[in-house]
This record gives C-alpha cells, sequence and structure tokens, in this order.
C-alpha cells in the first residue's frame, strides 16, 4: 500500500534561458505519495506552479520508461539520482522520506548547453554519430540474414554496448565533461560486429575526432560507469582507444582492413 | 476539396500485385531526383528509414521532429520484437501464413493488397536491419533466434532482449545520421509541425513552431510524409510517451485528409495497473512474457492470502481455459477483455483489486531462473523498480491499457491520403492492421512502410512533376497558414482561464477511457457525445498556460495538443457509434455472441469508415470504403 512523504524541501535551478546567469528557488512539497516517480512530483509541483499563475519548471522527458533517454536531472550531485542503473523518469519517491532536501539541477558540461530551467542540449551526441556512428549499408540489396552467422557471445557484448541511451550522464557525472563512455559504447557495438569490420577504423578514427572537438577528455575517473542508467561498462572505452590507435597508423598508410 | 476514395489496388493476383505495381511505376531518374524536396515528419521507424532511403537515392530531404534528437522516436520504446516471414524455425511459417494471421488478427477490417505486400516485405527487413549492425537476439549456433506473440502459431519474431524498438530505431537512426552528416538530409529538431498546407488541391507544404523560441515558419515541398506516430494519448494514461500526440495527422485531417477507423484503438492485455492518482502513464510489460507467464485469478472473490498460498484448485488460469488452443497467447483484444470481466466481477488482485497475476513459477521451476532471467530480466527488473515487488518470487500484477491505434490518416495502396502528395506511413495511417493489430507487426509496418514501400510509390507520384515549378513559402496559402498558427497558439496564452491542460486531458482521457474504451455501448458513447462539447467549450473559455508563445513553453504545447485531442475524441465517439458491430479492438456490446465474443456484421461494416472534416467536430462526415476479400474468405475469428 502506499505511503505519503510529507514536506519535501526541493531546491530547483531556475534558468530563463541560455544567457541567464540562473539561481536557485525553494519550493515546499507538502505531501506526495511515494508510489509516485520522481517526474511525477514534479509534475505536481508544476500543477501547482500554474495555479499560482508562476511558470512551472522546464525539464525534458518522454517514455517515461527508461529507455528513450530523453529525461536528464541531476538530483543532490548525482546524475539520475541515488538509485543504481535508474533514469531519472524510472526513479521512485518510494527512495526517499519525509523532510528530505533534493537539490535538483540540469546537466552541467560545457558541451550541453542550457536552454532553460532543467533542459539542455546534447545535439554534439548527434554530430559523433553523424560523423561515423553507423555501418553503411544503404536499403535494398543486403543479403539474406542469416548468411553471416553470429556467436551469440559475440551479439550479446555488442548488444551489451548499443544498450546506451544517449542521456549524457556519463558527461554530467564526469569532472572533465567528457563523453567517452557514450562514444566508446556505439563504437564497441559496431565494431565487435562482422558488419562492421569494413568501416573500422576509419569509423573510429572519425567519430573519436569528433567527440575531441565537443566535449572534454577522460583521465579515468570512472564517474561515468557508475552515473550510467544502463550499466555500459567502461570496457568500451578500453576498446575504443585501442581501435583509435590501431587506426592511426592504418588509416596513414589506408590500409583497410580484411 | 471532394473527397474521393481510390484505393488504387493493382490489378492481378494477390502474389503480383506489388511487383505489377513496381513493374508500372514511373521512375525519377537518378540525376533528376535532387531537384524534388520531400519533407518528412517524424523520426520513428517509419520517419527515419523513409528518409534515410530517399535521401540514399536522391532526393532533397527536409526532416522534422519535435524531439530533441531523432533518436528519441518513440519507437525507442518498443520491447517485444518484430515480425518476419522468414520461416528460419522451419515451422511452417510463409508469407501467405503471416498475411492470413495479419488479416485474421485484423477481424477482416483491413486491405488485403496492402497487407499482403506487408508480409513479402517483411522478409527484406530483418535482411536491412541485420546488414545495419542490429544486434538480435542468437541461438548458440550464431543464427538468428525467434519467439512467439499472441495471434500465432509459428515462431516469426524477431527480437533484442526487451528492447526491440531501441535497437532498430537505432539502427534506422544512425542510417539517418549518416544521410544528415553527408549532408543529405537537414534535420529540425525540437521543431513541431503545426498546419499543412495546400495549394490546388496538393500539398504544398508545412508550417511548424519552433519550440525553443516559438518562431512559426514555412517549408514548401514537392511531397510530405506524415510518419508521426499514433493517438493513444487521448485517453490520457496509455503506454505512450508523454508527447505522444495526434496534432500532426489531425492538421492534416483538418485540411482536407480524410481520418480513418479512428475508434479502432488497441488496448495490451499486459501492463502495470494504476497506483496512484498522481500517475501520468502506464507501462507495458511485453507481450513476451505471455510465452512463459500464466494468467490466473483467484476464483474466490475474498481471497486474501499471497499468490504462493492459493492451491492449484482455487486458481482460474482463464485464457487457458477459455482459449484452449492459443492459451497465455491469445490475441490482445481477447486477452484484454477477459482480464477486465474478471477484474469487474471482483475478482482482481493487488491493493486496489485492479489486476490479474501474470505468474512465472511454473516458468521457473521448468527451466530455471537463469533461463528465465536470460529472457526477461530487463523487464523483471523494470516491473520491480515500478511495483516494488521483485516477479521472481510474487507473480506479477498486470491490467489492460491503452497502446496502440489501428485507425489513422486514410491512404491508398501508395500511402498516400487523399491530398494529393501528402503521404502517411507507420502507426499515424489505418493501413495494415484492420481493427486489431498482431503483436510485433507495428514495427515491421512502420519499416515496411519507411524502407520498401513509400521509396518507390513516391517516385510514381513525382515522375510527372519534373522541372515544372511548385508553390513557394510566398504563396497567400502559406502565410495565411502561418498567421492562423500563430494566432491559435498566442490564443491560448490569452483566455487566462484557470485550469492546466494537464486537467483537461485527464478528463478528456477519462471520458474516452469510460465510454470509448475496452466496452463501448450506444448509450455510453452517446453519453460522451454530450460530455466531450460541453468539456471542450470550459476548454476553451477556463484553459490557463502561464508563460508567453515566443519562448520555451511546454505548458502551452500541451495546449495545442489537448485542443487535437478534443476534436479527435469527438470523433473516435461518432465513428464508434455508428459502427454497430464488434470487430478487434471495438467492442460494442450490444455486439456479442452467447459466449461474449466480438460479433461481426460482415454485411453492412466489411469497409473502412473514412471522415471527412466539416469545421464543426461533432458533424464530421462519414465515408467509406469497402473491403473485398479475394484471397482469404471472411470466417469468424476463434482462438478456441
Ligand atoms: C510501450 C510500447 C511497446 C511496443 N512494443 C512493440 C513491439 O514489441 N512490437 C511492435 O511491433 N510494436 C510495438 N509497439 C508499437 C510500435 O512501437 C509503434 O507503433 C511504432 O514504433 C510507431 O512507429 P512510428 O514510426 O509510426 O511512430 P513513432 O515512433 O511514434 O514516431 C513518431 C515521430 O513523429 C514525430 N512527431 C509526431 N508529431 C509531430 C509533429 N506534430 N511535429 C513534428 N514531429 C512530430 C515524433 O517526434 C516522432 O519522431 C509498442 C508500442 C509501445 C507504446
Ligand atoms: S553511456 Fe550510459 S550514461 Fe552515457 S549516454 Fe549512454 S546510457 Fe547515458
Ligand atoms: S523519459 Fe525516457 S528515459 Fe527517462
Amino acid at each position: 500500500m502506499s505511503n505519503h512523504l510529507k514536506n519535501l524541501k526541493l531546491k530547483i535551478w531556475r534558468q530563463s534561458g541560455p544567457t541567464d546567469s540562473g539561481h536557485f528557488e525553494n519550493y515546499v512539497m507538502d505531501e506526495i505519495s511515494d508510489e509516485a516517480s520522481f517526474l511525477e512530483m514534479l509534475d505536481v509541483l508544476n500543477e501547482g506552479l500554474i495555479g499560482e499563475n508562476k511558470l512551472p519548471v522546464v525539464f525534458d522527458h518522454d517514455c517515461r520508461e527508461g529507455i528513450c533517454g530523453t529525461c536528464s536531472l541531476m538530483i543532490n550531485g548525482q546524475a539520475h539520482g541515488p538509485e543504481r542503473s535508474t533514469a531519472t523518469c524510472q526513479l521512485h519517491m518510494r527512495k526517499f522520506k519525509s523532510g528530505d532536501e533534493i537539490v535538483i539541477e540540469p546537466w552541467r558540461a560545457s558541451a550541453f548547453p542550457i536552454i532553460k530551467d532543467l533542459m539542455v542540449d546534447r545535439s554534439a551526441f548527434d554530430r559523433i554519430i553523424e560523423s561515423g556512428g553507423f555501418i553503411t549499408a544503404p536499403t535494398g540489396g543486403a543479403p539474406d540474414a542469416n548468411l553471416i552467422p553470429i556467436p551469440k557471445t559475440v551479439a550479446d557484448a555488442a548488444m551489451d554496448a548499443s544498450q546506451c541511451i544517449g542521456c549524457g550522464a556519463c558527461v554530467a557525472a564526469c569532472p572533465n565533461g567528457a563523453a567517452n563512455l557514450f562514444t566508446g559504447a556505439k563504437i564497441a557495438h559496431l565494431n565487435l560486429l562482422p558488419q562492421g569490420q569494413a568501416e573500422r577504423f576509419k569509423r573510429t578514427e572519425a567519430m573519436v575526432e569528433t567527440m575531441d572537438e565537443y566535449f572534454g577528455s577522460c583521465t579515468n575517473h570512472g564517474e561515468c560507469e557508475a552515473a550510467c542508467p544502463k550499466e555500459i561498462s567502461i570496457d568500451v572505452i578500453a576498446l575504443m582507444n585501442k581501435d583509435y590507435r590501431q587506426s592511426k597508423l592504418k588509416n596513414r598508410k589506408e590500409i583497410s582492413r580484411t | 476539396m471532394t473527397i474521393t476514395f481510390n484505393s488504387k489496388i493493382p490489378a492481378g493476383a494477390i502474389g503480383d500485385k506489388w511487383a505489377t505495381y513496381k513493374e508500372d511505376a514511373k521512375l525519377v531518374a537518378p540525376g533528376n531526383k535532387r531537384k524534388f524536396k520531400v519533407i518528412v515528419v517524424g523520426t520513428g521507424l517509419a520517419g527515419a528509414s523513409a528518409a534515410a532511403t530517399m535521401a540514399e537515392l536522391g532526393y532533397q530531404v527536409d526532416v522534422f521532429t519535435f524531439h530533441d534528437s531523432p533518436r528519441r522516436a518513440h519507437s525507442i520504446a518498443a520491447q517485444g520484437g518484430i515480425n518476419a516471414a522468414k520461416n528460419y524455425q522451419g515451422d511452417g511459417d510463409s508469407v501467405h501464413r503471416l498475411f492470413y494471421d495479419t488479416i485474421k488478427g485484423g477481424d477482416f477490417r483491413s486491405r488485403e493488397s496492402n497487407v499482403h505486400r506487408l508480409a513479402e516485405v517483411s522478409v527484406n527487413i530483418i535482411d536491412q536491419m541485420v546488414a545495419q549492425g542490429v544486434p538480435f537476439a542468437r541461438e548458440y549456433g550464431g543464427l538468428l533466434d525467434n519467439r512467439s506473440f499472441g495471434g500465432a502459431q509459428v515462431s516469426r519474431t524477431f527480437y533484442a532482449r526487451g528492447q526491440t524498438g531501441q535497437q532498430l530505431l537505432l539502427g534506422a537512426y544512425q542510417q539517418l545520421a549518416r544521410q544528415i552528416g553527408l549532408g543529405n538530409v537537414r534535420m529540425f529538431n525540437r521543431t513541431e509541425l503545426v498546419d499543412v498546407v495546400t495549394v490546388d488541391d496538393r500539398c504544398a507544404g508545412i508550417v511548424t513552431r519552433d519550440l525553443v523560441n516559438g518562431e512559426v515558419v514555412s517549408h514548401a515541398a514537392h511531397a510530405v510524409v506524415m510518419a508521426t506516430g499514433g493517438y493513444g494519448n487521448v485517453f490520457y494514461l496509455s503506454t505512450n510517451a508523454m508527447a505522444c500526440n495526434v496534432t500532426a495527422a489531425w492538421r492534416a485531417h483538418r485540411k482536407g485528409a480524410a481520418f480513418a477507423n479512428p475508434c479502432y484503438t488497441q488496448i495490451h492485455p499486459t501492463c502495470i495497473p494504476q497506483s496512484d492518482p498522481t500517475q501520468s502513464k502506464l507501462t507495458l510489460m511485453s507481450e513476451s512474457l505471455r510465452n512463459d507467464g500464466r494468467v490466473w485469478v483467484p476464483t474466490n472473490a475474498d481471497e486474501s492470502r499471497s499468490a504462493d498460498q492459493v492451491p492449484e484448485a482455487e486458481r482460474d488460469y482463464i485464457l487457458e481455459r477459455l482459449y484452449p488452443s492459443y492459451g497465455n497467447l491469445a490475441p490482445r483484444d481477447v486477452s484484454s477483455r477477459a482480464a477486465k470481466r474478471a477484474v469487474d466481477a471482483g475478482l482482481g488482485v493487488g491493493p486496489l483489486k485492479n489486476g490479474v497475476y501474470l505468474d512465472f513459477s511454473d516458468a521457473v521451476n521448468r527451466l530455471g531462473k537463469d533461463v528465465v532471467e536470460e529472457r526477461y530480466g530487463n523487464l523483471f527488473q523494470m516491473y520491480e523498480r515500478i511495483a516494488g515487488e521483485n516477479p521472481y518470487d510474487v507473480p506479477m500484477r498486470i491490467y489492460p491499457a491503452t497502446h496502440y491505434t489501428m485507425g489513422g490518416l486514410w491512404v491508398d495502396y501508395e500511402l498516400m491520403t487523399n491530398i494529393p502528395g501528402l503521404y502517411a506511413a507507420g502507426e499515424a495511417n489505418f493501413s495494415d492492421h484492420g481493427a486489431n493489430r498482431l503483436g510485433a507487426s507495428a514495427l515491421m509496418q512502420g519499416l515496411a512502410d519507411g524502407y520498401f514501400v513509400l521509396p518507390y510509390t513516391i517516385g510514381n507520384y513525382l515522375a510527372p512533376m519534373l522541372n515544372k515549378p511548385i508553390p513557394g513559402t510566398d504563396h497567400p496559402a502559406f502565410k495565411e497558414a502561418e498567421l492562423a498558427a500563430a494566432a491559435r497558439y498566442q490564443g491560448y496564452v490569452d483566455i487566462k482561464g484557470s485550469r492546466s491542460p494537464d486537467y483537461f486531458h485527464r478528463e478528456v482521457g477519462r471520458i474516452i477511457w469510460d465510454y470509448c474504451g475496452m466496452e463501448r455501448t450506444q448509450q455510453g458513447l452517446e453519453k460522451a457525445l454530450s460530455e466531450l462539447p460541453a468539456l471542450y467549450e470550459e476548454f476553451q473559455k477556463d484553459l490557463r498556460v502561464t508563460g508567453d508563445a515566443e519562448s520555451m513553453n511546454q505548458t502551452l504545447e500541451k495546449a495545442g495538443r489537448v485542443d487535437d485531442f478534443f476534436q479527435l475524441g469527438m470523433l473516435m465517439c461518432r465513428d464508434a457509434l455508428e459502427r454497430e458491430e464488434s470487430c478487434g479492438g471495438h467492442f460494442r456490446a450490444e455486439y456479442q455472441t452467447d459466449e461474449g465474443e466480438a460479433l461481426r456484421n460482415d454485411e453492412d461494416f466489411a469497409h473502412v469508415a473514412a471522415w471527412e472534416w466539416t469545421g464543426d467536430p461533432t458533424k464530421s462526415v462519414r465515408h467509406s470504403e469497402e473491403l473485398n476479400f479475394e484471397a482469404i474468405h471472411l470466417a469468424t475469428r476463434s482462438y478456441k
């Protein structure tokens, strides 16, 4: 049965636009069911703000099932809040208790400029994918899907990496604002598969260099892995680094992989 | 505009139609393709695949989504799988069987020619997605694995853990991203379509609103594709993402595109029941769980023991009892009604007695926990996060929720609406699922439309337009639509009433769910049709949107969407009222067999209802397209 939490003190970042300097504002949530999700708690807050003729808090969200990667939020300094491997939208109020102070901020990273309040612009992630995060296979003419058997272990490892939802928590959690976990995850997904071999080194070089244009550099803190709602393993970064080093050699010599 | 319904079904035997069509279709030469601008709205499976493929072919493509990235489209949330008639399991599957299952599953309310084509191209989809690196589940030998879904007696469903939609969408998104990187596609994120523009009875382009700064702008094109998803959020609580809405299709409808079968909505049997009033959405538990989970309720309405304490003899495995040959894999509409009846009879389980059990204890005993975890681990985790209970120990509680909408923009064989140059693909059209969609067939249809149908059919329309001028955005029709759209959004801000868009959304949703949900009656629908206009009037007088129309304003976005849901809701109820039969997801209590199954009326209703907008949402005009069954005989749908 549901219980109710009382008297939550919310400290929320408000910023009217990219050029505004922004500030924290305090709100009190008198009562909320512990069955409510964290974002439903914010919905209730926003209904109340509209009732008082005030501007509701802007935040990104959509699927509320932990899969679209749209939600974000630093909750008490943790990307996606206190529950491990859980996106903000899947976090429920039963993780908190009456009287708690909850500080809510947007992702903070120079590559993710703030649009308004808690909403940021993550399109730098799209730039990384556009530069090489794909297998060139124009529609039509693909061979039969069972032509190339893929060992289950390989398919599973590719799947582990491809579960990344593109949320940006790894960047937000990183003291350097690096996007190595995100980029490594995509590189691992594609580079592990037989279909991904033809473009392996070209892909790696292009993606890593695009990443470097927008994001900070990785100094192996490992905060990203801890924050990732999909438990993407930091091993993908090692794989990316290895393939990147190799790509510098191979691409220079223009050796295409056989 | 007078409406003409020419479904343009090619002549010939059912298996030859698509080949014949492709042979006869007019072509645009490769070098000429870049002279054509095509707009694609939506980046779900249908939109992303269509846009990427057309860009590869050489068309100039502009793509729009209200999301912050094309990768977020709601297709990402599909869990269970995608069908294809590959017959990799050698269990007797074929194009014909998939075709038959889809027609039967749709309760004989879909167009044979479209469905057959869908079954034909299904096999290409799997090849295409594997080539792009979609990590489908595999057997130890390295070949692709399959599972079964409701409404089929073969294993034809391909899957990637419980995240098939995510993996397929990422595949299509990456292909689209490649075209963006190459400069062949211009991508407009956080941009919402707010109107469709027609000039001389032809679609000339669209009007959009930039969600970040409120700017309203026109875009002209030779052709426009709507791949904007379904309208299940009209119910307020559904398994759809929060932002899913009907605005794009509805605005096209208001400009003359017929809206077909709006009352055909699908209720999914396995969702987590609502737990408290602040709930904003319902979460689906994939249908694949019914492969190994058994649905039951206690036989005693006053049962108070925990599930594991209830002896076998005091459990009613409702689906296994009612539908022995399909058992727990009976189709969605049938399974949903069985659950609803059990709960209505007071046999519901859980604190609010609003669910039925989905029990895995037999599967865990038979297969071991590891195998169950391998198959459903992430779904079990998701359940535990939301419901706070561990399904390995305690059976899941599930209840039906709105999930998918079969109705949508009317399209012909070429996926063109009745407005020349305006196409609809994916869940946004009404095309392939009749009155009920089978599990794992929406992903198939979205990708079929985008990869293997539209890129062929669109050329047939464009070819004769080569080197002919089209109206630009300086045309008065665009200016007029821009002014109207800007005024519409400013209008919501100016009402300055007392209630938020969410308040009204919840209220519309409640009316539609109560009267136009799982079970409908004449009386209920008439009640809805008297309550909705009154509530709509209140919305127009008492809405409150704080903030302005010139900056990021999520309340304002919501207001526009809720406005369109009101109008659609009225049409749904009209459609449900006038369809005096039960078929698939449309269950009219007055029309049922002695055993409580849907009773179709083929004599009077073997047709598509296509509605024409008249300017008043309560006075739309109903047209019909007859459905002819030549390859398959109309039969009573039975899953006994
Ligand atoms: C929880 C869940 C699980 C599912 N599981 C399965 C499954 O296992 N198998 C299966 O086959 N099907 C499944 N389905 C159904 C299937 O996922 C959808 O029907 C399908 O993905 C729809 O794809 P689409 O491309 O038509 O639309 P969507 O993916 O919904 O994309 C719509 C796009 O249109 C854009 N858009 C909409 N309106 C506008 C506008 N006005 N302006 C600009 N852009 C706009 C959106 O931004 C988005 O990009 C599931 C559905 C749900 C809800
Ligand atoms: S790697 Fe993890 S944290 Fe980073 S974007 Fe992907 S899912 Fe989010
Ligand atoms: S809202 Fe989709 S992942 Fe959180």
